[in-house]
């Protein structure tokens, strides 16, 4: 028999194999149509503006276009010496650009942060500037300060020439680069970001312990009681659940007042004096109280649907062959609820250490954390590239746990109540 | 949930401890919402429970509040209602729309590269809000739709719509194609046969991945607080500058008004749930 007769046609003549392929292609293509306008809509609207910030974190043209026949002059130059003449010419003809436009300012702000005194001298020059003759500028300039004639500076507009500069995510982890290229912590009392970084993962970390510790009990509870309970209990973990996170914040501010209800409450019970009633707002008590309420629910739902699933039995014989409740619970039961754990977890460390709303209103100054930076840089100094510098080492940290996430949990595990 | 009548003194004593953990948490969970309710009546303008109040005195108790949210002029409470409102509709509508289509090809067994196209779907709900804030800002900026209403409802639907795909795609995952395949052997057109066979089925899911792109888009603070100018102030963000300025007794009027729309979609999103589980054949109990 030959290979010819074995081939199965379709009615039309064609192989049936191809003929399948065929439609197999035309599925593909129809399944990939409806996903289209969604997918283009968040690439558009969501992944290249998350590319720019990435592209604006590293963006340094700004000094580079503002002298471009400085740094074409001084591509010669091996900064030993104090540069040539045509160098000097190239920068007076530059800045004279600059302050016909009246932008000279931008240059000696971004000047300055590389070099201290660059505002002064640049400012200097502006004015005596208008008195120099046509030729011999080094002299010139060098006789308007004596900064000028000091290699050190002509060395710092040197060092911006790059387009692309990291310093904006050494600044944000307290690291600078000196003059001779290596990197160095900023002074002590500078060091702020560090700070923010170490309490935006304990509050994270420790949000994340409460919940756990608070949601397990009640998530076995709600999967164990008979429906018609657990349903009415449900309600008071999806109520919060869907109230606005403003509500919920208002309500802890007007609990934890010094004349509060929970410090009444602890008056009333003795365990304080009344004119001793302690602070527990606008610190890091307030700032863990209500996240943790705020957050609960996210750590409830994960495990109530892994508990739900576990049945009933496995206790029983986990007793029955001889283990005390407390084994049977250990051996048994917790490693079975260990997908829930790890979807519960994550989920509320992720959510909590992009948090500002709730930190910023009760946290006080101490509930500073790296989010509130970020949109401090954002909307107070307007430095967009250092928040967005900042907001990719967050993202890159919230990716890796993602990662883990979906590695240990799977996404399409996320269950919505 | 009895214990049996064998259980040893101890087990007993643990087990009422755990349910008295229970109840504590149970109670922090949901006592915080109710402390609201009282003091939105009250009718002095301290947010403590006054002496009159305790005593449950009729005069400790007012709607003025009630008025100054309504008729104050103080706070745009009004247009921030309005502002609100028609760009949580919005915003719902488009995620809606562009959540289901996505969760229908995502749901083909055809579908290429879906993990993939999952998680770029779903990511707006994983980068934190506020990295989503600063990228959304930069975006809308450039193309000059930054303070208006329609860059907030575009924002909005990015942030609403993985919830339609996530809800779509589980109520899809029971999905019987077969019924589809009958749609069209009859000699039903595509459209036709989403109208009226798919659509019906999926919609419990629809309609609760629509509640929670609503109360996303309706409680939403981050992203507005960067791209919203004075005329486009909402609900939260009047929320947020009088929680940071001042605690007043009109917030939490407001506060009442948001709880008790908040408990309505609740219901609503309950009733769903469990309508969707009926017909998908999952036994509840």
């Amino acid at each position: 028999m030959s290979s010819e007769t074995q081939k199965i046609l379709t009615t039309d003549g064609i192989p049936l194999e191809e003929s399948l392929k065929k439609a197999e292609k035309k599925n593909k293509i129809k399944a990939f149509l409806l996903v289209c306008p969604l997918l283009l809509f968040l690439i558009i609207t969501y992944v290249f503006p998350i590319g720019d910030m990435l592209f604006r974190s590293v963006d340094d043209r700004m000094v580079t276009n503002m002298l471009p026949k400085t740094y074409k002059a001084m591509e010669n130059w091996d900064g030993k010496e104090l540069p040539e003449e045509e160098v000097f010419e190239a920068f007076y003809q530059d800045y004279k650009l600059l302050v016909e436009e009246k932008t000279f300012g931008k240059l000696a702000t971004q000047l300055n942060y590389e070099k201290n005194g660059f505002k002064s001298i640049l400012k200097k020059l502006q004015r005596k500037m208008k008195k120099f003759e046509e030729g011999n500028y080094k002299e010139q300039i060098m006789n308007v300060h004596k900064r000028w004639a000091n290699v050190e500076y002509w060395r710092a507009i040197k060092r911006r020439a790059p387009a692309i500069s990291y310093s904006k995510y050494l600044k944000g982890m307290d690291l600078i680069e000196d003059e001779s290229g290596s990197i160095t912590q900023v002074p002590e009392d500078r060091r702020v970001h560090r700070v923010l970084w170490l309490r935006t993962l304990e509050v994270a970390f420790f949000v994340t312990l409460f919940c756990f510790v608070m949601a397990y009990p009640i998530a076995h509870l709600l999967a164990t009681l008979p429906m018609k309970y657990s349903n009415l209990l449900m309600i008071c973990v999806l109520l919060p659940f869907w109230t606005s996170l403003l509500v919920r914040t208002a309500s802890w501010m007007i609990l934890l007042q010094q004349q509060g209800v929970v410090n009444d409450f602890f008056v009333w019970i003795g365990l304080v004096a009344d004119d001793n009633r302690p602070e527990m707002m606008y610190n890091k008590t307030g700032t863990y109280v209500a996240m943790t309420q705020i957050l609960l629910p996210f750590m409830v739902l994960p495990l109530y649907s892994v508990m739900k699933t576990i049945s009933p039995s496995l206790m029983r014989a986990g007793k029955s062959l001889g283990g005390t409740p407390f084994i049977a619970f250990w051996k048994v039961y917790f490693p079975l609820t260990i997908p829930g754990i790890g979807a519960g977890c994550l989920l509320v460390f992720i959510l909590a250490i992009g948090y500002y709303i709730t930190p910023a209103l009760v946290g006080g100054a101490s509930g500073t954390l790296i989010s509130n930076q970020i949109a401090f840089h954002m909307k107070s100094t307007l430095d967009w590239s250092f928040a967005s510098a900042m907001g990719l080492m967050l993202l890159t940290g919230v990716l890796a746990i993602y990662w883990v996430y979906n590695k240990l949990v799977g996404v399409d595990n996320i269950k919505l109540g | 949930m009895a214990l049996p009548k064998y259980t040893e003194t101890r087990y007993r004593i643990w087990h009422y401890i755990y349910l008295t953990f229970c109840a504590g948490v149970f109670i922090f969970l949901i006592a915080p919402l109710f402390v609201i309710f009282p003091l939105s009546f009250n009718a002095e303008e301290f947010l403590v429970f006054s002496d009159g109040m305790k005593r449950l005195d009729p005069d400790a108790f007012s709607l003025r509040w009630y008025e100054d949210m309504v008729y104050g002029t103080k706070n745009p409470w009004g247009l921030a209602a309005k502002n609100s409102f028609i760009i949580a509709i919005f915003a719902t509508l488009g995620s809606i729309i562009l959540g289901t289509t996505a969760a229908l090809g995502l749901s083909s067994r055809h579908m290429p590269y879906k993990g993939l196209i999952m998680a770029t779907l779903i990511s707006p709900m994983i980068v934190p809000l506020i990295i989503s804030g600063v990228a959304i800002f930069f975006f809308m900026a450039k193309v000059g739709l930054a303070a208006t209403h329609t860059g907030i409802v575009l924002a909005h639907i990015i942030l609403g719509t993985p919830f339609v795909v996530i809800t779509v795609t589980a109520t899809l995952t029971g999905f019987d194609h077969s019924v589809t395949r009958a749609a069209s052997s009859l000699g039903s057109d595509p459209v036709n046969t989403f109208m009226k066979i798919t659509l019906p089925l999926i919609l419990p899911g629809v309609i609760s991945g629509g509640l929670f792109a609503f109360v996303t888009s309706f409680d939403e603070v981050v992203v507005v607080l960067f791209l919203a100018g004075l005329e486009n102030t909402t609900i939260p963000i009047q929320m947020w500058t009088g929680l940071r300025e001042q605690l007043s007794p009109t917030i939490l009027a407001v506060a009442t008004c948001l709880i008790v729309l908040s408990t309505l979609i609740l219901v609503t999103a309950e009733l769903l749930r469990r309508r969707s589980e009926r017909i998908r054949g999952i036994n509840i109990n």
